[in-house]
């Protein structure tokens, strides 16, 4: 009988299907393409003609290919490494990281992983391979337009390590300490029935519906007069706050906070409440039942909420384009600078190379925490 | 739990949301009634031009910033009571175009400009987004096992770009004779202009929004389609139900909760709209109440910021989000106070 509920006929199968590949085009369609174009020279890139700006003519003509040796060499080395990656990593982490210290084994194996992929991608496969390349004849001839020039103009020239760097402080920032007061916050509201944990929660989702723009119009001129505002308490020490990346973290710990506590908050009522109570019985405090029996099971609800931190941090526009000056400028709003101000095509290559450097920690990251990102997605619908 | 163990759980996140939340939100509507403007004196000035034999001299008046001993400019504040709000709507002129039925007129106030889009925005990209929503749930969950997981993967990469950057995405594949311009030029077999007049961009960011959107919609509705219980699928079957009366009568009505969550989330999101402004230029042709509050924060060419005017907006915007949200907190205090 279930099986009469999935049968189909085929006009609908065909109709899902046909539907199903359509949005997978329209979904990865924009992120390939600019992919595709950041890899081009500027006349390649804007082509009105799809084939040129995949094949990159001008590209090529320009002296800067590569031959089929290269794509398959590159290509067999990604997919090699990808899998020893795959299989290698994690029981390294496992074996050679401190017992309940396995977060920064991984921290660490992510970095030194990402090091030796980008020195055989970019300094050694392509020394080895401009030797090997006039050795094999027709296989080494350049057949497919390719560079990597607006990566380097954007990295090396452009400065952008600098605001990398940035938003890496700001991200890490946000994350950690959101996460701190956000478990804590999420912990308390879950195992309180009172009144006022209700409307804690009524309140933080009014907040979070807030335009962030009613914010930061508030922090403006606060954090811009700080060093006299606060000099009657601390003195001279006393910091002018705008432009530091220590008051763009607290802003957006503080705008994350109502998502991070309604969010850590129904990943502990899932939590059973017997196992505190069992703690408890056995002679801890609260706090020692929390640090002891919570924390241990708490931390799939953790990751996904920081995933979130995470991208709230490192997609923000508004507040760090207005609370930023230019010296501690994360990538987002440099490169909203870099769109505004470009003039040839040349910049706007450049610009697209600058997005595509932005959005490939992004990929990476759902391809890693796919599943978290979805189980957070649902656990707050779901639930109501 | 004892109030003071709670004080102590939930203290630093209530202290961060009321330093940094509630206390900008009070000194926000305390500034918008306030106006800080640098004190100007007149003076007159003689300016000399070389000229032939004589040279030539103008004097005039000018107005000029007062410094105090340290050479900084003395500002001083002052209360203008609603001034600024009425900087900010312009009511007579809005009035008078009104009245005279002249609606371009009525736009060309930035204020009523960047409600009326943010509105139409808001209210045309809802039904578009939960309807192609759950469209893809339906799809992902008739899929095959084994691509389920990659098509989910793929959906979800619009979904978690910088918005930005993902509006940018978009602008680079129209602007000028961008890839699909091109496309659609070479089979319209005439020349488009997508970003010449107001209405194109318009249709183009909501493009942009609902492929954004719809992911997170579609995850949301793929979960709960898991839960539709099959035993009523297959009893409405056997009362000789068609497929779209099942979808109609079993289905969306076991997704209601989710579909009103979603339209919920989006509302609020929507209203906020900000980064397709920024992603695609436009501020030439079209612009969101949060754009114009950024607007005026932003220092203009002397570095100054028109922080009240910015307060002002950003109370009335803050207005939409309350009116925005009394349906839903009303029910939710409704739920609480019956739960109890």
């Amino acid at each position: 009988m279930t099986q009469a509920v999935h049968r189909q006929p085929l006009g609908l199968r065909v109709l899902s299907s046909g539907f199903l590949i359509f949005w997978c085009i329209v979904a990865a369609f924009p992120i390939f393409w600019i992919t595709v174009m950041s890899f081009k020279s500027p006349v390649d890139a804007f082509d009105g003609n799809a084939a040129n700006v995949i094949f990159g003519p001008a590209t090529l003509a320009a002296g800067k290919g590569i031959s089929i040796l290269d794509i398959l060499v590159y290509l067999a080395l990604a997919i090699w490494m990808f899998r020893r990656i795959a299989r290698m990593l994690p029981d390294m982490v496992l074996s050679y990281s401190p017992q309940g210290r396995q977060w920064l084994g991984w921290l660490i194996g992510a970095a030194v992983t990402g090091l030796v992929v980008v020195v055989t991608f970019f300094a050694l496969l392509p020394a080895v391979l401009n030797v090997l390349n006039p050795l094999v004849g027709p296989l080494g001839r350049d057949v497919w337009g390719f560079t990597t020039e607006h990566y380097q103009t954007v990295w090396v020239d452009r400065g952008f390590f600098r605001n990398f760097q940035n938003s890496l402080i700001v991200t890490l920032g946000v994350v950690t300490v959101s996460l701190t007061v956000g478990t804590l916050a999420g912990y308390g509201l879950a195992r309180s029935g009172s009144t006022l944990a209700f409307w804690i929660l009524i309140i933080a989702l009014v907040f979070r519906a807030l335009p962030h723009s009613v914010l930061v119009a508030g922090y403006l001129p606060v954090f811009i007069n700080s060093a006299e505002i606060l000099r009657p308490i601390l003195g001279d020490a006393a910091p002018t706050l705008y432009g530091k990346p220590v008051a763009v973290i607290a802003v957006l710990v503080a705008i994350n906070q109502p998502f991070t506590i309604w969010m850590l908050r129904s990943f502990f009522q899932n939590i059973p409440a017997e196992l505190d109570e069992a703690a408890r019985v056995d002679g801890c405090n609260h706090f020692q039942a929390f640090r002891r029996v919570i924390m241990p099971v708490m931390w799939p609800g953790v990751i996904t909420t920081g995933l979130f931190s995470f991208l709230l941090a490192y997609n923000d526009f508004l507040v760090t384009s207005l609370l930023l000056d230019a010296q501690n400028q994360t990538m987002v709003p440099a490169i909203a600078g870099m769109f505004n101000r470009e003039t040839t095509t040349t910049d706007q290559v450049v610009a697209v190379a600058a997005a595509v450097s932005i959005t490939a920690p992004l990929f990476i990251l759902v391809m890693v925490f796919q599943r978290q990102i979805v189980s957070g997605l649902t656990a707050g619908a779901v639930k109501g | 739990m004892k109030f003071k163990t709670f004080a102590v759980f939930v203290g630093p996140s209530v202290l961060m949301m009321l330093l940094f939340i509630a206390f900008p939100l009070v000194s926000v509507f305390i500034q918008s009634f306030k106006i800080t403007q640098p004190v100007y004196e007149t003076v007159q000035m003689e300016t000399c031009t070389p000229g032939f034999l004589t040279q030539t001299c103008v004097t005039e008046e000018k107005s000029v910033p007062v410094l105090d001993e340290a050479g900084e400019i003395v500002t001083q504040t002052e209360w203008v009571g609603l001034q600024s709000y009425i900087n900010v709507l312009e009511p007579e002129r809005a009035w008078a175009a009104l009245s005279a039925g002249d609606w371009r007129a009525f736009q060309s106030i930035d204020f009523w400009k960047a409600l009326r889009f943010t509105l139409t925005f808001t209210f045309i990209t809802l039904p578009l987004v939960l309807g192609t929503g759950l469209a893809i749930a339906l799809v992902i969950n008739n899929a095959a096992r084994r691509v389920k997981g990659p098509v989910i993967f793929i959906s979800l990469l619009p979904f978690i770009i910088t918005p930005v950057i993902g509006a940018l995405s978009i602008n680079w594949l129209f602007r000028g004779d961008g890839i699909l311009t091109a496309t659609m030029e070479r089979m319209l077999d005439r020349d488009i202009a997508l970003f010449a007049q107001a209405w194109t961009i318009e249709i183009l960011m909501m493009v942009y929004r609902v492929w954004h959107v719809a992911p997170f919609a579609a995850i949301v509705f793929y979960a709960g389609l898991q839960t539709v219980s099959s035993d009523s699928l297959e009893s409405a079957l056997i009362d000789g139900a068609s497929r779209w009366q099942r979808l109609k009568y079993i289905v969306i009505p076991h997704l209601m909760p989710l579909i009103v969550f979603v339209g919920m989330i989006h509302l609020m999101d929507t209203y906020r709209v900000f980064e397709e402004i920024v992603g695609f230029s436009s501020q030439g042709h079209v612009i969101s109440l949060q754009w114009l509050t950024y607007d005026f924060l932003q220092p203009d060419q002397s570095g100054n910021r028109s922080i009240s005017r910015a307060s002002a907006s950003a109370m009335l915007t803050m207005v939409g989000i309350v009116l925005l949200l009394i349906p839903p907190l009303k029910r939710t205090w409704r739920d609480h106070r019956g739960s109890h």
